[in-house]
């Protein structure tokens, strides 16, 4: 009888958190189908009950949204920002993540602390003094140039990027590296392999796993971003995606146009969500490479 | 000696690069924020004036910062407990439980953290609308009036809401993580000596991961002070009537509020002063023994 009892307990139990579980899946999933739905209605059909589907799929927004809305150039300016910045992080991060756990040098624990305090300073605690000193910048090469290049650059955007997600990629990379055994590289040194070649065909495709997960976070911050982008770049043609929806979402907002702000939200949101479905077991498992263990 | 020498030259050229970009792009710049708090500096009037802390005296009358403040402060707190509170339990279950589709749910629950603000913005402004939301639409189907999810009144609290719902799969996942680490034979005689999940969930698994639950929470709070700006520069603008303004935004639009970049820097410092004094707070709050398994 008794156990009867518990095992009827036990049932209950995993009814109850099956249905906890799947009513906080559905307040996920919930608002995120919602916007898909509502980016192919028309317009009239905004004004109706939110929860009625689409009569037909009315495509017409995503094209309204391409080119009027120049979602077309912003989705152009954020894959060249995006792919330009991750070039430059991995070229400038991986040497220095290898040497600093490696290699023991002068200034070289200095340099360690540096960066980890680095992991404590936000970006937009800083971006308004980068703005003044690529402006003060701006204002110098004018003298001397004529010309100033240094805001509304995409490039320098792109460096202000990398620089700024340093400091994680550099924790996160050397203490892969950090755990490596000696043995490989005093192997490529017998064989004759100098210190740069050992590094680029020795160990960084052994930090293959690590690299990835490094891309993939550092893509989704890049990606997102918004807030460097407007105070950068003045120019509102040539911001990224999610600042130009962003405007486009306040512009929106007093036309009543929902189609293509929906058709907007799906743009910028779609090429992350197929990217984390292919890979979502490296970024979720990823997350702890970085060795929060407890 | 000349190996030395190629040695040197080798870790030189590998290092260098990051530690200029690391010195220039955020070195400098957080030395700039405490050196323009004590001078005077706008748009208009680009010349550095030594004021000495006068920018933080105007700051003590300024009833706006003050309210930024508490906003932010208020966010913290609420956004920490509610996700810290969801994300352990959740991931407690998840990690201890033999449950079908336990895949499923970890992709769907980390969904909102790969998103771009602006897009949950965008998604919780449809979920908020007055006449159209999806929110007010259930309300109303109980024939309840509609909220004015973004007015005065329950703005912060609607802002909570997305943040909470943004973090939650994140910290879940880190703890399932850790959670995973802990043997298993630990529960296996607990429930022997009649301990419940309850029981085992807080004597074994909190303790047993604290040390986990201490880092991500110093994280936690400088990451939700820096989220909190960017959801309301998203969602609200600090807007209506400054009543959801938090103080890293009121640093950011005094760039447009006629340009007092002294005036503005001298708010960047209080928020890392705060940011760094809770975080040891929090530190020294949560010491505890650490335990090993």
């Amino acid at each position: 009888m008794r156990l009867n009892n518990e095992n009827r307990g036990e049932r209950l139990y995993k009814f109850f958190i099956y249905f906890v579980l799947a009513i906080l899946a559905v307040l996920i999933l919930v608002p995120v189908v919602w916007v898909l739905v509502a980016s192919v209605k028309e317009t009239s059909e905004h004004y109706g009950s939110p929860w009625a589907l689409p009569s037909h799929i009315h495509l017409q927004n995503f094209a309204d949204a391409w080119t009027k809305a120049n979602m077309g150039g912003y989705m152009l300016h954020s894959v060249t920002i995006t792919v330009m910045a991750l070039a430059i992080l991995l070229v400038v991060a991986l040497p220095a993540s290898y040497c600093l756990a490696r290699f023991k040098f002068v200034g070289g624990k200095f340099l360690n602390t540096c960066f980890m305090a680095g992991l404590f300073i936000n970006v937009n605690y800083i971006v308004v003094p980068i703005y003044l000193m690529l402006s003060d910048g701006d204002k110098w090469l004018k003298g001397i140039l004529g010309n100033g290049f240094l805001l509304n650059n995409h490039i320098v955007v792109a460096v202000v990027y990398a620089a700024t997600a340093l400091p994680f990629t550099i924790y996160l990379l050397s203490s892969y590296f950090a755990t490596l055994p000696h043995d490989f590289e005093e192997a490529a040194y017998i064989d004759g392999a100098g210190y740069a070649r050992t590094m680029v065909q020795v160990i960084f495709p052994m930090a293959k796993p690590s690299i990835i997960t490094v891309i993939l976070f550092n893509f989704l911050s890049f990606w997102n971003e918004y807030i460097i982008i407007k105070t950068l770049v003045t120019n509102k043609d040539q911001w990224t995606l999610p600042a130009g929806l962003l405007n486009l979402m306040q512009a929106q907002q007093s036309a009543a146009e929902y189609g293509p702000m929906y058709a907007g939200l799906v743009l910028v949101m779609l090429p992350v969500l197929i990217l984390y479905i292919c890979v979502q077991k490296n970024l979720t498992k990823g997350m702890t490479v970085g060795g929060l263990k407890g | 000696m000349k190996s030395n020498f190629k040695r040197t030259g080798f870790i030189f050229l590998c290092v260098a690069p990051a530690v200029i970009l690391f010195a220039i792009f955020m070195v400098a710049p957080t030395f700039n924020v405490f050196r323009l708090s004590l001078y005077q500096r706008s748009t208009f009037n680009p010349n550095e004036v030594f004021i000495g802390l006068k920018n933080f005296e105007m700051l003590l009358k300024d009833a706006t910062f003050i309210r930024s403040m508490q906003n932010m402060l208020l966010l913290i707190v609420m956004v920490t407990v509610f996700t810290m509170a969801t994300a352990l339990v959740f991931a407690g279950i998840l990690t201890r439980e033999k449950l079908r589709g336990q895949d499923f749910f970890r992709i769907v629950f980390y969904i909102p953290n790969i998103l771009s603000v602006v897009v949950i913005s965008g998604i919780f402004s449809a979920i908020y609308d007055i006449d159209r939301g999806l929110l007010n639409s259930i309300l109303n189907l109980f024939g309840q009036e509609g909220i004015l999810w973004k007015g005065e009144q329950h703005v912060i609290m609607s802002l909570v809401i997305a943040m909470v719902w943004q973090a939650i799969g994140y910290y879940m996942v880190m703890y399932m993580a850790s959670m995973s680490a802990v043997p298993g034979s630990l529960y296996e005689s607990a429930s022997l000596d009649g301990a419940d999940r309850v029981t085992q969930f807080f004597q074994i698994t909190i303790p047993l991961i604290w040390t986990n639950i201490r880092t991500t929470l110093t994280f936690f709070i400088i990451s939700t002070i820096n989220m909190a700006f960017l959801f309301v520069s998203a969602m609200t603008g600090g807007g209506p009537n400054n009543a959801s303004n938090v103080a890293l935004l009121y640093m950011y639009n005094q760039k447009n509020l006629g340009g007092g970049y002294g005036y503005a820097m001298a708010i960047g410092v209080v928020i890392f002063l705060v940011s760094f004094g809770l975080s040891a707070l929090v530190n020294k709050v949560t010491e505890r023994e650490i335990l090993e398994y």
